[in-house]
Parts: structure tokens; sequence; C-alpha cells
């Protein structure tokens, strides 16, 4: 296959090294240094796509990032990605891609009867068309609009490569690396400052790459070489190609997507797809550039019809003819450097001018070139259906209204310009108030709110000279700022010619009895007839034409589309361009991965994974994981073929019968320090603290100051001016902050310290009848016994050579005590534990077991304490005080919390002691009751209770305290059952306490 | 992501801070006797400023103090940051 339209030398790729390529499923070849779109068009293919709603032919409109049509799907080493431009995509060997937005074929496409049917999707005609009947919409309308549109098809398998994360500070961030991001980088590191220079683009240089210029005595791409080779030898400098700043947040925070592996034919082991870089920049310099914007005619989205700066640039920089017999539609002197370029390589344009006797030097070299000119002319409509065969073509008078007689031009592209639109989407992003500047048709940057500033084109100036002169200026003074350094640079001489005024024209009037589609946005198909709908039906304010009509709504963000747009409604409203206003910008600027934005955040990495100093003996014996909070605590250990079930129930017996040992690092310890500790713990805790003596252990409940249950847990005097808080392990950060929260702001007199403790300390519950005796073996020389160490009480010991705190307390309700040494002797303490305890038949018990034993003791836990329940309502109204105040006390007498039917904390088991009931089920009294089915409450926690050795549940109930004996049902339509239930009380084993005083 | 000047730390990513609400409410003081309608307004009655607004940060990822922030709602400019114990004049 030979490349038909690549010239035979010129451009910047290289010719040295072919590359294979394939697109839907044909081979070619193109050069290193090609895009796919360049290497497609030195091919002759310009059909890749259906258009979104018409499926109309599409081919190329640009060279870059404001590229509407060329989107495909890419695969590149067993991988594929949708929504990607091919006008971007950099080729490599084996590449290959395929069209998107048609079926079956870009050929031969079903959704193009849509164009031919005329049932023509006019504006609004989703909102219309597809909201009745309601039921269409799943069954019909969905999966035919799914199949019909969309940019692509995403992967369903998991995505193995890998994206970075990075941040960066700097003082000057520079976008776009032009003459103006280049001479304002040089300028910023010759002062020294720290300077990050960002191109979306393969190469550095921006126009200067395709436009004809001299800088000093070199050609404008020699001196933009010069200027980046020396700016990569300095230190201070970060220069980046491929890398797209998208987004401009509050505070000076640009983010920034670099392409590192997508112009690979593989990504390299250890390297990133993608880098995303979060850049905090004193100052932000925006030298984005300008995009050409087209002049609107008559089914100007023909592949074919493209902008002239994309025509010249195919040529310049990848010495590709977008077409031999060219016809350039302008109304500015842009049209004619194209011109220019293709008779140079010996291709005979004919330039349609809007204008009538427009003078310049550039008319003036292509006039001398010998260029076929024709002034006051326009292009009424393209000609060709998959490609442009011809143009229909007419005179136009002065007032732009009446078009001449009408005749047919033979040519192969349309390359149109009508003027320069500025990039001002990130100025506009960091809340930056554009104005209209009427010389250019266009919004430019007005006030900055951050510390931003837009230079060159983006800035709507379009003269080299000028230009480099403001941004050197703009460099050195910014950083001079920041470096206090004032380097000396002379701004070198520019040769450019100058251009005469463009042309305020945009759209070709149809002629008479023609109907030409004369598309706005073409990427979303909004022609000039979406608009006048839109208006005649009482859309008035931009943002609603934006939303009704989809113009400007696009993956393109309008880049092409948007001032067009703009003035067919000013001019149909009578009113002028910036009393429209334009639409928000907001990021990203371009669509950006969803892999680079998650980093590496995925799956396990999404979260820390906090594992207690044990955890490899957990897992060395069959123990399976659970995530609690962002700990990995066993739930149970598996013996043989065990089921969860099974092994919760043998812990849990073990734990009633003998005694079982259970990892409670993850439990939230903080330590509190202080004269005022107690005082702190009084007014923190609903219960009284000033009298708790050393050496003794308290339960506490703490409110929020809205009086429902913040957290509970115990907390240990261990010296006269020392506490050991614990916290439950989902609650532990929380409560730090609320300390320290009171602490600093409100009663900034208490002379108190606090601390997390949860990683220095690892903790072993060891719970059960024998569990005094195995402690008595484990700490020999301390007085273990009831009187020694009596409920609640806290002594330390010596655990072989390690220092424990032993805390005589009880979760399971059993007689049971908590370990605690430091975390680096935790693997010493369990090893010991289990090995003592061995005579007396120890087990290991997980959190399954755990919750089966607090749950028939009725002691809540984190699903009662759900952040909807107050004291009352756990059954813990014992443990307020009524003398003194506290955190949330106040609260407490809300008419809701002190009502006499009041929900509380009840037992539920199934009357045929069988069945168990899920938890979230429902409590109703009348199980085929009309719906809404009344609620009573909601089974908050089940277990197989292994007391009993039947089901059992705590539940939240309405009158709870009057409900105990009632018969009711607990209804799951989640899992389909409908269970009778007795109603009995929380404390359904050992009520009174007495095991744990034993 | 809002830039913030820590009073200990300096100049910090939002990220390290986490949000505490308004500076301006005062807890009404312990063992006093309060109304229904005082006690609403320290709980949960909020002004929801749009403009210039005194609030509460902490910065749980550096140095955990809890710090007073004078930030715009509406533009999320900073104005000036302060200490829990300095007076905001
Ligand atoms: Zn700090």
């Amino acid at each position: 296959m030979t490349q038909a339209f690549r010239i035979n030398n010129g451009g910047l790729v290289n010719r040295e090294k072919k590359l294979s390529f394939k697109f839907n499923g044909k081979s070619y070849f193109g050069y290193e240094g090609d895009t796919l779109a360049s290497a497609l068009l030195a091919n002759g293919v310009h059909l890749v796509g259906r258009s979104f709603k018409y499926h109309r032919p599409r081919g190329f409109f640009g060279a870059g990032v404001d590229e509407p049509y060329a989107i495909v799907q890419l695969y590149r080493n067993g991988e594929t990605e949708p929504n990607i431009k091919a006008t971007e995509q950099e080729l490599f060997e084996g590449l290959e891609a395929k069209s998107v937005n048609c079926w079956p074929s870009v050929n031969f496409d079903i959704g193009a009867i849509n164009n031919f049917l005329k049932i023509f999707l006019p504006a609004g005609f989703y909102y219309k068309t597809f909201m009745w009947p309601k039921s269409f919409w799943y069954r019909i309308y969905e999966p035919f609009i799914r199949k019909a549109a969309g940019l692509g098809v995403a992967s369903t398998k998991h995505d193995n490569e890998r994206y970075e994360h990075k941040y960066e500070y700097c003082d000057l961030l520079i976008a776009g690396s032009g003459p103006s991001g280049l001479s304002s980088a040089y300028a910023a590191a010759k002062n020294g400052a720290k300077v990050i220079l960002a191109e979306d683009k393969p190469r550095f240089g921006g126009s200067l790459l395709t436009s004809d210029v001299n800088i000093g005595n070199q050609s404008g791409k020699d001196w933009a070489e010069g200027i980046i080779a020396e700016l990569k030898t300095m230190p201070n400098v970060l220069i980046k190609n491929r890398s797209q700043i998208f987004g401009y947040y509050d505070h000076n925070m640009l983010v920034m997507s670099e392409k590192v592996s997508d112009h690979l034919p593989s990504t390299k082991k250890y390297h990133p797809n993608k880098r995303l870089w979060y850049i905090r920049a004193k100052e932000v310099l925006i030298s984005s550039g300008s995009i050409e914007r087209p002049i609107v005619f008559g089914n100007n989205d023909t592949p074919g019809v493209m902008l002239s700066s994309a025509a010249k640039e195919y040529l310049k920089v990848y010495g590709v003819l977008v077409g031999r017999k060219p016809l350039v539609f302008t109304n500015n002197d842009s049209g004619y450097e194209t011109a220019i370029e293709f008779k140079k390589h010996g291709v005979d344009p004919v330039v349609l001018d809007t204008r009538k006797n427009p003078v310049s030097e550039i008319i003036d070299e292509a006039k001398n070139l010998g260029i076929n000119i024709k002034n006051s002319y326009v292009v009424v409509a393209a000609q060709g259906y998959k490609k442009v065969k011809s143009a229909d073509i007419a005179s136009i008078s002065e007032d732009k209204k009446q078009l001449g007689e009408i005749e047919n031009l033979q040519c192969d592209c349309i390359c149109v310009s009508g003027f320069w639109t500025p990039t001002i989407h990130l100025a506009s992003q960091s809340g930056n108030k554009t104005k209209f500047k009427e010389e250019i048709d266009a919004f430019v940057p007005g006030v900055s709110k951050q510390n931003e500033t837009t230079l060159g084109a983006a800035n709507g100036v379009f003269t080299l000279d000028e230009t480099l002169k403001t941004s050197f200026k703009a460099g050195s003074e910014l950083s001079k700022k920041l470096t206090e350094k004032d380097y000396e640079i002379a701004i070198p001489n520019v040769v450019e010619k100058k251009s005469s005024q463009h042309d305020k024209f945009w759209c070709v009037p149809l002629p008479k009895g023609k109907n030409y589609k004369r598309f706005l946005d073409f990427q979303n198909d909004v022609a000039v007839s979406d608009i006048e709908i839109a208006l005649r039906e009482g859309y008035r304010s931009i943002e609603h034409v934006k939303r009704y009509t989809t113009l400007g709504m696009a993956t393109d963000q309008g880049k092409t589309s948007n001032l067009n747009g703009l003035q067919l409604v000013s001019e149909i409203e009578n009113k002028v361009v910036p009393a429209v206003g334009h639409t928000t910008f907001r990021p990203p600027y371009t669509p950006v991965s969803i892999g680079a934005i998650v980093g590496r955040e995925v799956g396990k990495h999404s979260k820390p994974t906090r594992k207690s100093p044990m955890h490899e003996w957990h897992e060395k014996n069959n123990a399976v994981f659970v995530d609690a909070g962002v700990w990995l605590r066993p739930r149970y250990y598996k013996r043989g073929d065990e089921n969860l079930f099974e092994a919760s129930k043998r812990e849990a017996k073990n734990v009633r019968s003998n005694v079982g040992v259970c990892d409670v690092t993850t439990l939230g310890k903080i330590d509190i320090k202080g004269p005022d500790s107690a005082e702190l713990l009084n007014r923190v805790y609903t219960n009284a603290w000033l009298k708790l003596p050393v050496g003794k252990a308290r339960y506490g409940v703490m409110l929020r100051e809205d009086g429902i249950v913040m957290d509970d847990g115990t907390t240990t005097r261990i010296s006269e001016n020392h506490y050991h808080m614990t916290t439950t392990t989902a609650q532990a950060a929380n409560v730090l902050s609320h300390l320290e929260y009171y602490l600093q702001l409100v009663w900034p007199e208490l002379n108190v310290n606090v601390v997390s403790t949860t990683e220095q300390w690892a903790g072993a519950a060891i719970a059960g009848p024998k569990s005094r005796d195995l402690l008595q073996k484990l700490f020999p020389n301390s007085d273990v016994s009831n009187e020694g160490l009596p409920f609640m009480g806290y002594m330390e010991g010596d655990l072989f050579g390690a220092k424990a705190r032993i805390f005589r307390i009880s979760f399971s309700g059993e007689l049971a005590y908590e370990v605690n040494v430091e975390s680096d002797y935790g693997n010493l303490m369990w090893e010991k534990i289990l090995e003592v305890g061995e005579e007396f038949n120890i087990q290991p018990y997980g959190t399954e077991a755990l919750s089966t034993l607090r749950i028939e003791m009725g002691h809540v836990a984190g699903s009662e304490l759900d952040g909807r329940t107050i004291p009352y309502d756990n059954a813990l109204e014992g443990l307020v005080s009524k003398k003194k105040d506290f955190i949330g006390k106040r609260s407490l007498q809300r008419s809701a919390f002190t009502a006499e039917d009041r929900q509380r904390i009840v037992g539920v088991v199934p009357l045929d002691k069988q069945t168990s009931i899920p938890e979230g089920s429902h409590l109703v009294k009348d199980d085929k009751a009309q719906l809404p089915n009344p609620k009573l409450g909601h089974i908050s926690a089940s277990c197989w209770s292994v007391e009993y050795d039947n089901p059992f549940s705590l539940a939240i109930m309405k009158d709870g305290k009057n409900m105990i004996g009632q018969k009711l049902f607990a209804m799951s339509p989640l899992k389909n059952k409908v269970i009778p239930v007795e109603i009995v009380s929380s404390h359904y084993v050992d009520p009174k306490g007495e095991r744990v005083r034993s | 992501m809002l830039y913030i000047n820590c009073p200990h730390c300096g100049m910090r990513s939002q990220n390290e801070f986490s949000y505490g609400g308004d500076a301006s409410v005062k807890r009404p003081e312990l063992n006093k006797e309060v109304s229904d309608q005082e006690w609403d307004d320290f709980v949960y009655n909020r002004k929801s400023l749009r403009g210039k607004h005194l609030e509460l940060w902490q910065h749980i990822s550096g140095c955990r103090q809890w710090i007073k922030v004078e930030r715009d709602t509406a533009t999320h400019e900073i104005f000036r940051t302060f200490k829990a114990d300095e007076e905001v004049a």
C-alpha cells in the first residue's frame, strides 16, 4: 500500500522508520512521528466515522485537540480504549483502531436512515419523543439509542495498566509551548524561577512549527528548538510534552494529564500509562493559543471539509496533502497561508475570499505565486457523500445577504478559515471574567480572579512581534517578584507578514429552495436549524439553548462551535454577542482517562490496610479475614470443611464452656494525661468519673451535642493523672478529633493532653470460665484472684519479660480479661496465651463469634449505636447522670427523646426456634396488612445463640419497653422472608450479669 | 483544592484538613439553664452565609490543631487564618 498523499520530502516525521497499522481491519503504513490521522490521510483515507445523531459520514476536521469527528476505538497490547482522537493518537507499530458510531460498518451504516427518512432528530428530540409512553423507555428507546449512539465501548476487563499521581509546586506554570509559552518560560527561568512548561502535543513549538516567520536570524522553528534545548539544561525548569493541563481549580491548583505510554506499542515495565500531576503554582501563564473557527455552509460536515490550519499542519508537520484539488474558503488571511503551502508543493488551490478587496503582504505573495483567488465568493454547499467531490459556490453581495448564481467547482477538499478563537478555557475555569473583543469577534480573558495571566493568541494577540514582547515581559516581571533577580534579555527581532482585517462573516445564507444542513456543532450534530427551533420554542438563556440543543456539550466542548452558535443566537435575538454571553467552561478541557484520575488507588490500594502484629499468626492458622474499618480482622478460624456458621458456633461455644482468645488490637486507644483528665472524662461521658480510683476501669457512653450516642468503651485510670481510653474500632479517629475539639476550642482551660495509642498496644481478650486459671499461669507472680483483680479492676504484670497491662473487662459477658503489651511483643503474648492455654482447651475466636457472644448478652455495638439512637434506646439510661452536666445532655430533654413510647432495644426469637432472622428485617404486627405496612422496629443484629441453640436477634423497636412477650412478624422483602417471632428481653443470657463478676 | 495557611505549619493542601463548621458558634456554658431556642441555635441553626465566613478546620493530617479560617463561601478566597485561641478582630 503506497502513501499516495505523502509528499516526497518535508515534514517532521521520521521517514527512516516505517510503521504498520490497521484501521477497520485494513493494513496501512505510516511513519514514526505520524498521528493516526496524518497516517490515514497519507493513505487517502478520509472516512473515519459516523456522526452522533444522524450517522452522516465524517472525516477529519482538525489536527489536534479541537477535533470533533475523528474519534476511534483503540486496541493496544490486548486492551481497548474508547473515545480516542485520531488527531492526537501517535502512531506506533501494530496500532489497531476502529470507527465508532457506525453499525454495522462505516461504509454502510443503518443509523444513517435517520438522515434519509427525515426523522431528523431536531433540537429537543430526545426530550419530546422519548418521554412517552413511559414503559417504552427501557424496552425500546434506550436500547435503540444505546445501539445507535455512543463514542465507543468501554472495556469490561480489568485495566492492567498502571496510573500514577504526582504533586508538584512551582513559581510559574506555563500552559503551551508556542512562541508565547517559550518566551515567558525562558525569561522566568533566566531569573531563577522554578518553571514548569507543559505542551499537550508530542512536539514543542506550537504555531512556530507551521508558520512562515523568522525570529532573530533563524526560522521560527529553529528558534523554538534552541530555546527548548536550553530550557532542558536548566535545573529549575521542568518541561513536559504530551501533557495536557485540563483543569484550573481553586487557589492556583492545576491538574495535568501526562501521556507516558500511549505512543508506545505497550507500556514499559515499571512505567505508568498516564501520570496525573497536581500542580500548585504561584503564577500561571496561559499560552494555550487559539483554534481556527469554521465558516458555516451547507453540508459543511462532509469528509474533506476541514480547518485550513489543519490542512497546513498536515502538510508542514507530517508531509501529507489532504487533497490534490484544494479549495480554500476564508474570511481572513490565514487561508492564504495554507494556499501558499499547497502551491509551494506543486498543488494548485483555489481561494474563495468573502472579502471584496483585501490587501496585505500575504495576499500579495499568493497573487505573485499565481494562485487563483475569487473575491466576494462563498461556498454554498459541499457536494459528495462520503468525500467532497465538488463545491457549489457563488458570489455574495456586500451586505452578505444575496447570493449570485450558483456555480459548481471541482475539488477534493475544502479548507475553511473563519478567523481565530482564543483558547480561554483555563482562564475561564479559574474564574476570570472574560470579555468580548470586537476586533476579533471572540472572547478574551478579562479580570483575573487568581494569579493567572493569559498571553499571545489565547489573549487575542495575533502578531508574533507583540506576542514575544508581552510574553518575555510577563515571564520576566512575574518571576522577578518571586526570585528578586532581574536578568536582562534582548527581545529578538521578528520577521512576519502583516495581515489585513478579517471579515465579520461566519455563516453562508441558504440559497432559495435549498435546505442544506449547516452544522455548528459537528460532534453533536447540532445544525443552524436546531438553534432556530430552540429560540422559536422560547429558549433564551444561552445555557438553556445549550442544553436543549446539546450545542457545545460533546466531548470537544464546542471548541470549534461555540462562537458560531453565539453569533447565530445573537443574530436571531438581535443582541450583541457579549449580551448573549458564553456558557461556562468547566474542567476537563479535554477527556481524561478514568484510570488516570483513579491513579494507584484501585482495589486493595483504595484505602490503607491495617494489620495487627498477630496478623501472620492468624494467616498461618487458617483465619478468614473481614474488613473492619481499615483493619483486617479474623472473622473465624477455619477447621477442616467448616463453614462460617459452624466455625463461629464452635468458637463461641468454647468461650462459654472453656476459654477463648480474640485479637482486639484494633480497638481505638487514646492516652489521656494531665491534672484535669478526670474533669474532661466527666464532661465527655454521660456517667460520673470524678471518683474513679487509680487501678480501676469504668464503662462509659459519650454523646454528640444532639444527644445521639457517639461511642462507647472503657476507660482505665492508670495513675493519678493518667487514663487509658478505648473506643470502638470504627469511631477511633472521630473520638480523638472530638476530644481535641473540646480541649482546644471549648474548654482550653483544661490541662489535658490526648494522643492516639491504637497502634502502640497489641490487645488480646481472654474470655470464658477458665480464663482466670489461664491468666494465673500467664502471670504467676500476680494475684489475679477475684479479690486481687476484681471485675473492672486493672493491674500491671510481667508476661515472660514483657510489661503487660491487665484489665478485667468483658464484652462477651463471660469472666474475661484483656491483656495489652507493646505492639512489638504482640506475637509473644499471643503465642504464650495459646501455648499456656492448651491445657484449658483454648481456641482463638474471630469477630463472628465475638458478635454472637455480645448479641446474646444484649451488649450494644455499632449496629445499635448507629447514629440514630440515644442512651435510653440502648437500655443505657442507667449510665446517664442526673447530677452533672455533659456533652449532649441538654438535647436529651427533647420531647421525642422523652416520649413514653420511645424506641428501645429488645430481643427477638423466632417462634419455630429454627429460622434465622435477616438483619434489617422490619417488625410488623400483621404480615398481611396493606402496604405500606406500619413498621414497629428493625432487626439490628442476629446470631445463633450458642447458649440456647436457637436463633436470637436484637431489635430497636418503638415502645420496646412494653413489647416484651408480644408475638409479631419479622419481614424481609429483600430475602423474601416472613418469620413469626416473639419479643423477649435483650439480655438473653445471664440477665443479672453474674458471670463477669464470678 | 484549597490551599490553607495553618498558623502552626504553613501552607498546606485542603486534603490534610477536615472541616468543622461555623466558628462563631459558642457552646453554652456547662451547668447553666439553657432555653430550647438557645440550645437549638447552638446545635442546629446555622446562617449558611454567602460571602465572608469564619469557620473551623482541623489539621488532622498535620499538627492536629483546630484552627479558624476566614473564607469566602462563594469564591473560596481565604483572607486570614487564626490559631484556636487567637482573637478575631
Ligand atoms: Zn498544622
